[in-house]
């Protein structure tokens, strides 16, 4: 008993070391020599700080921007909403997203009604995008056609065309957005 | 199609694992690789333990129930002291008492139930040198009862089963880490995060929008928690993190890294016992059972959310998409949670609790046939073990013979062992449901009403009492009643079923080897395949049945209600 006893509390110290301290600090220095960005939370930089990270989504308001998940988009209290498929909560969720987008001219789709998993999902479909192009369009004085190209050229994935689903980032679609203004506007 | 060539590709991957990794696990618990001596001989230098000399089923179960009360207390003590201790940039304070108790009663257990967000109550340090230090060592303890079972079949009339302190490093050493190390790169290089800096603050000039967003060394957190299948996540949303699970490729490793040593460890059974057909009859039984249940949730869920159709969007070509990340699709995201409840893994790349009726059923039902198809890392394998000596028996009376199971008799004592070790799960799991449901206080923690509710209750302690640690999250765990029970649970379904197993495992030791005759039942046949299906599903369903209809499929049958 006593010699097991011994023996656990040393394993615990080495454990410790070893696992707890030594093998996170290596992958944190390879991480930190060859992936730097990615390693430190894929950040978009902005002329002063940062913008976000491009896998934690933000609110964007409509039609002027397009809009991702209706999520709380808090990275410090993540996860779902975790409704059930008959509450009535989620029911009232969905309708009242609903009831926004059909107010600002988009059609409903699967994913601008319903909440993600981590709360911060920061991608939509494709189709959840393209549904957008004609509202974004009229409220920034653009071309349909030049929005439409715009989100056809943040399509990404599926990985090696079949691992997860075909997705647009959302801040970045945004980001390409705010340019292509900019460069409009510019005489 | 994309769903097809994904299963395609993990069937190649796991098929791969299952020859290579199996015969490595053999080599290495039957000390035949050695090539970590370096790192190896000074640990047990400082244990004080001689690997050659091994141990009787007594003894290692008491080393095995010292080292996890001792990293109970040592993981209760890092939670309640955090506010004091280095590692903290988020200047977080002490985790309440009855939380650090279920916590690390959750972490040593190999199951993972978090009453907490990570990113909100866990330093570094805590996530670090307490979480991850157990997601390998919980994991190897499991592979070691595992290992000292199969020698209990393989050994002819000896008195030992091995050396619990042996098993637990070398499983650490030579499988985990190794593995580890490989992962947590390429987690690295597709996003997920990995650094000390502590939190940023982010400011998104276009839209107004202010982010103070928590970071962490959780990479390589991820990669062991799916591998040892203990699932607990640094962020409260688990595999949708982002940061945890970035892309398709993640997803996909994710679900191959939480599969690939329970499949393997069959491969090693059969290898350890000189045929690897009893292996391979054991993996067709966890595969056959396997894909139904995949089946059934992912028809389930491929259509569509009830409340979402009813609140006007009825078509749904991407699915049941409430709960779910938009990179995943709903296929690829009912793939990792299947997989993860099967495995007493419990990370979700999705919300269970937003699942279809059925969906959310056959994770619920996958959890309650045991953790066998193919469960944790050890733990699967040693379950199954225990089925399919229930299986030799229930085949005996069928044809009047004493059975045996690889030679060795199967006696009274042997099946009253694996009967104890069958029904310690399913006492478990329904005697605390009813408690928490009559009482007020386990039934204030349901978020959603009616039957959806009773479901949350009865996935809470499925889900403890199996260590497999996922939740129907509406649940709030977090109070004095479900932090205590639930700790009990994952204690039972923990350690009252593997001092039975280690009990079984030195009984058969000392056995002598009956030949094989004419009348001797093969267990290397589909029959026999066929048998312990019948036996992992008569213990479920029977048990549980009624529990189950009473949640989800009345959830099902019930049209045009919502709660």
């Amino acid at each position: 008993m006593l010699v097991h006893l011994r023996r656990a509390v040393v394993a615990s110290v080495i454990f410790f070391v070893l696992l707890g301290l030594a093998y996170p600090f290596l992958i944190t220095g390879i991480g930190q020599a060859f992936f730097s960005h990615q390693a430190s939370g894929d950040l978009v930089a902005a002329p002063r700080g940062y913008l976000g990270s491009s896998l934690i989504g933000q609110h964007w308001n409509g039609p002027r921007w397009f809009q991702g998940r209706p999520d709380t988009d808090n990275p410090s209290a993540t996860g779902s909403q975790n409704y059930g498929p008959k509450s009535k909560l989620l029911l009232d969720f969905a309708r009242a997203q609903v009831r926004r987008l059909e107010k600002e001219g988009i059609k409903p789709t699967n994913e601008l009604v319903t909440g993600s998993g981590s709360g911060v999902d920061p991608d939509i479909s494709p189709h959840s995008a393209y549904v957008q192009v004609a509202a974004v369009a009229k409220a920034n004085h653009l071309s349909v056609s030049a929005v439409r190209r715009l989100v056809t050229s943040h399509v990404v994935g599926p990985y090696w065309s079949f691992l997860g689903s075909p997705y647009v980032n959302v801040l970045r679609l945004n980001q390409s957005l705010a340019h292509l203004e900019s460069a409009t506007k510019a005489p | 199609m994309n769903f097809f060539l994904t299963i395609l590709l993990l069937v190649a991957c796991l098929a791969l694992t299952w020859r290579f990794l199996g015969s490595y696990m053999a080599a290495v618990y039957e000390g035949r690789v050695s090539f970590l001596g370096w790192l190896e001989r000074p640990t047990y230098r400082l244990l004080g333990v001689d690997p050659q000399r091994e141990q009787s089923w007594q003894r290692y179960a008491g080393a095995l129930i010292v080292y996890s009360g001792v990293a109970i207390l040592l993981l209760y003590g890092m939670f309640r002291l955090q506010g004091s201790l280095p590692g903290n940039p988020a200047h977080l304070g002490a985790v309440a008492p009855a939380l650090s108790w279920n916590t690390a009663v959750s972490f040593v257990t190999n199951t993972n139930w978090q009453n907490y967000s990570g990113e909100s109550t866990m330093s570094y340090l805590s996530q670090m040198g307490a979480l991850a230090v157990q997601n390998f060592v919980s994991a190897s303890v499991g592979i070691a009862v595992a290992i000292a079972l199969v020698r209990g079949l393989v050994r002819r009339e000896s008195s030992t089963i091995g050396n619990f302190w042996v098993d637990l490093v070398r499983g650490i050493y030579y499988v985990l880490l190794p593995i580890s190390i490989v992962f947590a790169v390429i987690f690295v290089a597709e996003g997920a995060i990995q650094t000390l800096a502590g939190p940023v603050s982010v400011h998104d000039a276009l839209n107004g929008v202010h982010q103070v967003i928590p970071r962490g060394p959780f990479a390589s957190q991820e990669v062991i928690k799916q591998l040892g299948t203990n699932g607990g996540g640094s962020y409260n949303a688990n595999g949708a993190m982002p940061f945890e699970n970035p892309t398709g490729l993640t997803n996909f490793i994710s679900v191959f890294l939480i599969l690939t040593i329970p499949i393997s460890l069959t491969y090693t059974f059969g290898k350890m016992v000189g045929n690897v057909r009893q292996g391979v009859a054991l993996l067709a039984a966890m595969t056959i059972l396997f894909g139904v249940w995949l089946g059934v949730a992912t028809y389930a869920e491929s259509q569509g959310n009830p409340a979402v159709a009813a609140a006007g969007v009825k078509h749904q070509p991407g699915g049941n998409m409430e709960g779910k990340e938009s990179r995943f699709g709903y296929s690829q995201s009912t793939l990792y949670n299947i997989v993860s409840t099967q495995t007493s893994t419990g990370s979700v790349d999705s919300a269970n609790d937003s699942y279809t009726p059925i969906g959310g059923m056959m994770l619920l039902s996958g959890m309650m046939l045991g953790e066998v198809t193919p469960g944790g890392v050890g733990s699967g394998l040693y379950t199954i073990l225990v089925f399919a000596i229930i299986a030799v028996f229930l085949g005996g009376l069928m044809v009047g013979r004493t059975p045996e199971y690889l030679g060795k008799k199967i006696q009274s004592r042997e099946v009253k062992l694996a009967a104890l070790a069958a029904l310690v799960m399913p006492i478990t799991v329904i005697v605390l449901t009813a408690i928490a449901s009559a009482l007020p206080a386990g039934r204030a923690g349901a978020l959603n009403a009616g039957p959806h509710g009773f479901t949350e209750i009865l996935y809470a302690f499925t889900s403890q009492g199996n260590n497999n640690g996922s939740a129907f999250a509406g649940l709030n765990g977090n109070t004095a009643f479900y932090n205590i029970s639930g700790a009990i649970a994952m204690l039972l379904g923990r350690f009252a079923i593997i001092v039975p197993v280690l009990a079984l495992a030195g009984v058969l030791a000392g056995k002598q080897v009956v030949a094989a005759s004419a009348g001797t039942f093969r267990t290397d046949t589909p029959l026999f395949t066929g048998l312990v299906i019948g036996v992992i599903i008569i213990i479920g369903a029977l048990t549980f049945f009624p529990a189950v209809s009473l949640g989800p499929i009345v959830e099902q049958l019930i049209h045009g209600r919502f709660f």
